[in-house]
């Protein structure tokens, strides 16, 4: 409308099919009056009874103890429950499975379906149940002796049979008379400071580490004496013992001069509970969680 | 400031609008729009393409259940979004493109409120007759005829209005199966509520919202109106042309127009496009129609209301020769939309002609960042996600390009490759590994790349990846 001029708002004229104006004016501007549709108020009212309607039906106001149930008992706590057990149902048949089958032959190719749920289940559980120790990523924490779960160096074994029964019994707990038991001798006192460095330098050579070549030779009979037994002559240790390899490059405390040192003199050890309900009232696991575990654990990368 | 006498009304109640019937040049566009539109959208989910027998066999498919999304030759996985978002996009430059140019051609032609709105006009004056019969009939009492009439014709929308719910969930569904399990009680629960649902908006929105939907609900005009500038097509009356109007066969100093009323008396939204361009007008060109006849039968050539752009009204005043359409509609504005519209268009049918039927994605496991084995290797994990998108199961080798040592192995395979299902997506949990005290062992990144082939067909995917040594310890 390029060429209208603009009339100065007081010759302002309303154009054919303007509406009415509200009779209001500011410096003669006035304000045309738009009434709502009245379908819309009806709109506005209909809501009004849904809302009415709504906080009768289901939970709505607040009160000292909680808010109004509602007529409809509507409770996403309860359609929760609901799922799980609907979930479980559905799981019923596959978790009794699991626990029928040969542990080794839960596989991608033998048993697909049994191997894809024991490892998304496996995963959920040791979220739960394993991380807080050995890490949300399975690395375990060194400062601490927890192991690392994806590595290929396991005390008690890395089959999948080893594993499950690590996690059902667990180690050197007392809650399980068939929990893994191992104890190394502290040789404080045993040895004297001369050989318990000539011992430390002896196990830093035989882990292929930089060490004191005379002291390593001297440290041999010590540890001929001392740790063989249990570590065995090559120092490639015992899994029936729980008496870890001392000749490959994990080290669960420590491989320096002064963790080796510290573990000859004082002993270390580490505790893990037993997880199946079945063998010790401290269990919390179901056998068939336990054997989705055991299929995870093993998949992590290091499982024999 | 002034008083008034009498309250002024808050609320209005609607002013019932009856069409009359029209015969032209645009009402024939429209019987044609509104054939193929809705033809499209009731016959499409009955097209059979045949995909083998692993793939549904419906042409047009939304699976959202399975997440793919089937258009005959095309198969459309989740990853491949940014179809989406193409087609989005054009959808956003096309609406530019032709509001700039031809106004509100959407709204008058092809949107769903119109051609339903037609529709159930076109099925009103079949049952309860034209303009004059509908305004007897709604003014008249409710008597046997009027309840009879009243009913056929809630009838027959209401099949319409089903049919028209029930289309649409056949775009989401094996349409042959769910059509018997809706008749037969076995389908979902969420396939009734959608029919039923939009049963119902059809039902009221085509039957008796019509113009109200566009004037009050619709944000599109409000919108549109932004769009629009002085050279955009619309529909306009030719008032230095038809005023003064006036009746009769006196018509000393009158204009063309003769009053008749015709132009309003066919108009959906109820409006007089003599006031002027108004919100209210969608620009359907029926009132073009109706006075193009009226001045045909006074001897006046046609177009006192006729598609214009503003720029014609202050030409045509000062006698200026006429521009013709397409220099209202080939200017830059256009132009930019339009080569702007179409690169997008061609961008996306160029990616998918070259999209593979294969793909992968390579996550790296970083908790740890790596893991030391028993003879001093250092391995990192990475998790691969392998889509096979062929029709057929195939076996996929995992391979690494590397100038460094590493060496790639698979968790649960014992040899290099893994089979997937056709259609499927498998998550392989790869493993990467350099010897105690190589360089990637000790270095803090070693760059690499993966490979996944596809050893039936040798079709083949990579991506670039890093391996993290000792040194990021």
């Amino acid at each position: 409308m390029s060429d209208h001029h603009t009339p100065h708002p007081e010759e302002q004229k309303l154009l054919p099919g303007d509406p009415d104006t509200t009779g209001h004016s500011w410096d003669g501007i006035k304000e045309f009056n738009n009434p709502l549709p009245r379908w819309w108020l009806w709109t506005f009212y209909a809501t009004i009874v849904w809302a009415v309607i709504y906080t009768v039906l289901y939970p709505a106001w607040p009160l000292v103890n909680g808010a109004t149930p509602g007529l409809l008992g509507f409770s996403t706590r309860a359609n929760v429950a609901e799922d799980i057990a609907r979930f479980d149902a559905m799981n019923a048949d596959i978790r009794t499975r699991i626990t029928e089958v040969e542990l080794a032959s839960i596989t991608p190719d033998a048993n697909p379906d049994l191997y894809n749920y024991a490892i998304q289940g496996g995963a959920a559980l040791y979220a739960t149940w394993c991380s807080q120790c050995h890490g949300s990523g399975a690395a375990g924490v060194q400062a601490s002796g927890y192991p690392n779960l994806l590595d290929d160096d396991w005390l008690w074994g890395g089959s999948i049979d080893e594993i499950h029964y690590t996690i059902s019994h667990g180690i050197r707990n007392e809650d399980d008379l068939a929990a893994r038991y191992s104890e190394m001798t502290a040789f404080e006192g045993l040895l004297s400071d001369d050989e318990i460095a000539a011992v430390v330098q002896y196990v830093r050579n035989i882990s292929g580490q930089s060490a004191d070549a005379v002291l390593a030779a001297a440290g041999e009979g010590v540890y001929l004496d001392n740790c063989a037994a249990c570590h065995l002559d090559d120092g490639t240790g015992d899994r029936f013992l729980g008496a870890p390899n001392l000749t490959d490059a994990i080290w669960l405390y420590g491989g320096t001069p002064e963790a080796i040192e510290h573990t000859v003199r004082y002993s270390r050890f580490g505790i893990m509970p037993p997880w199946s309900a079945e063998a010790s009232s401290a269990g919390r696991l179901s056998e068939d969680q336990i054997r989705a575990l055991a299929v995870y654990v093993h998949a992590l990368g290091g499982g024999e | 400031m002034s008083t008034t006498e009498e309250p002024q009304k808050l609320y209005a109640a609607r002013e019932p609008v009856f069409p009359k019937r029209v015969y032209g040049y645009f009402r024939n566009l429209k019987w044609a729009v509104l054939i193929i539109t809705l033809g499209i959208y009731y016959i499409t989910p009955w097209i059979r393409w045949d995909r083998g027998p692993a793939l549904p066999d419906q042409a047009v498919l939304l699976d959202l259940a399975n997440r793919r999304f089937f258009f005959f030759w095309i198969e459309i996985w989740p990853h491949e979004f940014y179809f989406v978002a193409g087609l989005l996009i054009m959808a956003g430059l096309g609406l530019f493109l032709f509001t700039s140019a031809l106004g509100r051609v959407w709204c008058g032609y092809s949107c769903p409120q119109t051609v339903w709105t037609d529709l159930f006009f076109t099925v009103e004056r079949w049952i309860e007759g034209d303009r004059n019969a509908r305004l007897r009939l709604w003014n008249g009492k409710w008597d046997f005829r009027k309840w009879r009439l009243r009913l056929s014709k809630w009838t027959v929308w209401l099949v319409i209005s089903v049919a028209t719910g029930g289309a649409w969930v056949f775009y989401f569904a094996d349409a042959p199966t769910l059509l018997v399990d809706l008749f037969t009680g076995q389908a979902a629960f969420v396939a009734y509520a959608t029919v039923a649902l939009l049963t119902a908006t059809t039902f009221v929105f085509g039957g008796f919202m019509r113009e109200q939907v566009c004037i009050y609900m619709c944000p599109w005009p409000r919108i549109q109106a932004a769009m629009m500038d002085e050279h955009s097509i619309t529909v306009a009356y030719r008032d230095w042309r038809g005023e003064p109007r006036a009746k009769g066969k006196e018509r000393d100093g009158a204009g063309d127009c003769i009053d008749c009323n015709a132009c309003v008396n066919v108009c959906p939204t109820g409006i007089d496009i003599r006031d002027g361009q108004q919100l209210e007008c969608i620009t359907c060109a029926l009132c073009i129609d109706a006075c193009d006849d009226i001045m045909a039968k006074v001897g006046k050539p046609r177009g006192l209301i006729d598609y214009m752009a503003l720029t014609d009204e202050a030409n045509e005043r000062a006698g200026k020769p006429k521009v013709s359409v397409w220099k209202h509609i080939f200017r830059l504005r256009t132009i930019i939309y339009t080569a702007l519209w179409s690169g997008i268009g061609i961008g996306l049918v160029f990616l998918l002609f070259v999209r593979a039927d294969i793909d992968m994605t390579v996550a790296p496991v970083r908790n740890p960042q790596f893991v030391t084995l028993s003879d001093g290797s250092i391995r990192n994990t990475y998790d691969v996600r392998i889509r096979n998108m062929s029709h057929d199961d195939s076996d996929f080798a995992i391979s690494l390009v590397s100038d460094a040592p590493l060496e790639v192995t698979l968790e649960g395979q014992p040899g290099q490759s893994v089979n997937v299902a056709l259609n499927s997506t498998h998550l392989q949990r790869v493993y990467v590994t350099a010897p105690a005290g190589s360089a990637p062992a000790l270095a803090e990144r070693t760059d690499f790349r993966l490979w996944v082939e596809d050893e039936a067909t040798t079709h083949r995917a990579f991506r670039d990846t890093t391996f993290f040594g000792r040194a990021t310890q």
